[in-house]
């Protein structure tokens, strides 16, 4: 799942994580007044501010939905601009995206680096499986890509793991802060954005929590240390974890998601489109990786990952034949099933259903295997006369050579 | 022999009133296991459909029956709490199928039980080790020969083996019946791909000496490297089969572990290997919370290229398990 700046900005602020200020708008004309707040709180008239569209999609600058401006009168140009037309980039379909909820936050100014460069940090927590524990990444040169530094320079990256049980402590963030170049009154606040940070991973289950850039503001005579803030932020979240987070569940936003994998989430379907014409029909997540890779090695290419889990109902899997057959470069499909906790009468059910619901038009390799394999090969056997293109396989090979010849 | 589990291991199911609960311990029941009752807490005192009894804590069902292993299908919102519960009880086996335990949990959980084995390790109690197997997994099942019918608690599939777990029984072969009089063991991050495997070497007359489905979740209990240490000093183990997928660089310590071993003449065994997730495209999260391509060595290939390199017959074909097990053994 993914969220909006507006957003992450949102969780940061609720966990003490000071951000530039900024408000989320939906109206071209709450923008001035939007404006209006970020030049009371900066002190100046004509602050420099940016107005960002609020889609997941990348390009936003080229495409003009990324704009700076010193007045409220721009603002709400730039706002009216990005409301009234689509958004068009490399990343977005052809037709682009529209946009509804705009950032209005301020550009914030970054204290210059003695020696060269601007005080930019990276700061993240992730979880690093193999010592089973969450992990803090911080790094001096912050505002690039963390792996491009991983790679060419390991040494320039500090990690600190944290206890499961104890949590991230104020001398390892301590440690961490004076070793990233903090000085003075600075120290005090990045420890506490560390600390913070690490609450918030643990209590939002995340699965990353990354502020890039951190940054220090330009000393003024309030702060002549500057103030250390949180400019950019991305969060990865658990999907286990989400059961007990009705906050995040309601920032999933449907319109950004691919609809065929939204439909198959709400009936515990485990679907990823792919880019190939053979549709898959599998019972377990290994498994259906595995008939991806033998699709693949026959010479086929695999139209989907789905994944109908170990308790589908009749129902879910007439659900998934739907979802399947709704991708129209899907010229086959192979149903792959070693019944577990899936019974195989059950999947030759819903094969049955969906042959009466939408048809197969396509051709349909069936291998079932496992618990209540006879059922399910006789529900089959008597209704292959109503499902004139389905064959059925009698192991993994033979259901990949099948379906790869039919699709051709 | 086997490993983690055979014919005397008394196991009890918690979560055994629930839907899955109920099923699999039928399921289980019927193979042959001697499961001898289940936890529901509220439920105690009464009987489940098998006329098998629940209790209310795994502490009274432990000191009732002296139960050894559990069973876990406790919902993901209480399925840690369950592992702790059952680790506090003193069982000594704890196989969690729940699938969808948040990372978070599994951290904790994991942490409590390093730390109490740490402790049972340096006092030399080596009975005090507990073992987790799951969460997001198969469960375990040492074979045993076909005695029943198994669709009864009076037929049972076999009266000498062991299913704790969701895999269809029948598909396993008992050494006794394997037609090349050999066993191997198998241990893998994928449910059904497990059952895929089994049926291979099922077929090319090779028995099964116990199956370990260590589960798909990134944080969790035994780890490849665990099975195969256990399988390598297992006297009815004559082969094993690793089966990984991509995701985390677990399969890379495998290997690494493998050569060592060999190096060693610790592992004699012959060794085979299947990875899936050749094609996953990367960033995109298969199904198992595990799956999921992050650097360099999380890719399938990394890890076949790591475990030809240890000297593993790897199968490039999900359809060649078997036969690369096979081909490994000399058969």
């Amino acid at each position: 799942m993914k969220i909006h700046e507006y957003q992450a900005r949102g969780l940061l602020s609720s966990f003490g994580i000071p951000v530039p200020p900024g408000d989320m708008i939906e109206k071209a004309s709450d923008a001035a007044a939007a404006y209006a707040k970020i030049a009371q709180a900066i002190g100046k008239p004509d602050a420099l501010a940016v107005v960002k569209a609020q889609v997941h999609a990348g390009g936003r600058g080229k495409a003009g939905f990324v704009k700076l401006v010193r007045s409220a009168k721009e603002a709400e140009e730039a706002s009216k601009f990005m409301l009234s037309n689509r958004m068009v980039s490399p990343q977005t379909p052809p037709e682009g995206l529209e946009v509804t909820k705009l950032l209005v936050a301020s550009g914030a100014d970054i204290a210059d680096r003695k020696g060269g460069g601007k005080e930019e940090f990276y700061l993240a927590i992730t979880t690093d499986r193999k010592t089973r524990r969450n992990v803090m990444i911080a790094s001096r040169e912050g505002g690039v890509e963390i792996e491009t530094i991983a790679h060419e320079r390991p040494d320039a990256i500090i990690k600190t793991f944290i206890h499961p049980v104890a949590g991230l402590q104020p001398n390892q963030a301590r440690t961490v802060a004076f070793n990233l170049g903090f000085r003075g009154k600075q120290v005090a606040q990045a420890v506490q954005i560390m600390l913070n940070l690490a609450k918030l991973y643990v209590a939002k289950d995340c699965t990353l929590a990354e502020i890039n850039p951190l940054v220090i503001t330009p000393p003024t005579t309030e702060h002549p240390d500057g103030q250390v803030i949180a400019i950019d932020a991305k969060f990865n979240f658990d999907d286990n974890g989400l059961f007990r987070h009705a906050d995040l569940q309601a920032m999933a936003d449907p319109a950004e998601e691919n609809p065929a994998e939204v439909k198959a989430h709400e009936f515990g379907l485990s679907y990823i489109a792919l880019d190939g014409k053979i549709g898959c029909l599998v019972n377990g997540a290994g498994l259906a990786m595995a008939t991806m890779d033998i699709i693949k090695l026959h010479g086929g290419e695999p139209a989907n990952f789905l994944d109908v889990g170990g308790s589908a109902s009749e129902q879910a899997v007439t659900e998934a034949f739907k979802i399947i057959l709704s991708d129209k470069s899907v010229k086959g499909v192979l149903v792959n099933i070693f019944g577990g906790i899936m019974k195989c009468d059950i999947i030759a059910q819903g094969i049955i259903n969906a042959a009466k619901q939408v048809g197969f038009t396509v051709p349909l390799v069936v291998r079932l295997e496992g618990t209540n394999v006879d059922a399910g090969r006789k529900l089959l056997e008597a209704a292959r006369k109503d499902i004139p293109t389905m064959q059925p396989a009698t192991d993994l090979t033979d259901a990949a050579k099948k379906v790869c010849a039919a699709v051709g | 022999m086997a490993i983690l589990v055979d014919a005397n291991t008394k196991v009890i199911c918690q979560g055994i009133t629930g839907a899955y609960g109920a099923q699999h311990t039928k399921g289980c029941l019927h193979y042959g296991t001697k499961l001898v009752g289940g936890v529901t807490p509220g439920k105690g005192g009464t009987k489940d459909a098998n006329d098998l009894p629940i209790w209310d804590t795994v502490a009274q069902a432990v000191k009732a029956t002296s139960a050894t292993a559990t069973m876990i299908f406790v919902p993901p919102v209480g399925a840690g709490d369950a592992v702790l519960e059952a680790m506090e009880a003193g069982i000594k086996l704890i196989c969690c199928i729940t699938e969808g335990v948040p990372v978070q949990d599994m951290i904790k959980v994991r942490a409590m039980i390093d730390e109490r084995n740490a402790a049972a390790l340096a006092a030399g109690r080596l009975d005090d080790v507990v073992t987790l197997v799951g969460p997001n997994c198969p469960g375990v099942i040492t074979p045993g020969p076909k005695t029943g019918a198994g669709d009864s608690a009076k037929s049972t599939y076999t009266n000498n083996g062991c299913k704790i777990g969701i895999m269809p029984g029948y598909i396993h072969t008992h050494i006794s019946e394997a037609k090349r009089g050999k066993a191997v063991g198998i241990v893998s991050r994928s449910g059904t791909l497990t059952y895929e495997a089994v049926w291979q070497t099922s077929a090319l007359g090779l028995a099964q000496s116990t199956c370990v489905g260590i589960g798909g979740d990134p944080v969790r209990g035994v780890n490849h490297i665990d099975c195969i240490r256990l399988f390598a000093a297992d006297p009815n183990t004559h082969g094993i089969l690793m089966i990984g997928e991509i995701g985390g660089t677990d399969e890379i310590e495998a290997a690494k572990f493998i050569a060592e071993q060999r190096r060693s003449g610790k592992l004699t065994k012959p060794v085979a290997a299947f990875i899936a997730g050749r094609t996953a495209p990367p960033g995109r999260r298969m199904g198992h919370a595990g799956a999921i391509i992050g650097g360099a060595d999380d890719t399938a290939d990394a890890k076949i290229k790591a475990l030809q390199e240890a000297g593993v017959e790897v199968a490039l074909s999900p359809a060649d398990m078997g036969k690369a097990m096979a081909k490994a053994m000399g058969i």
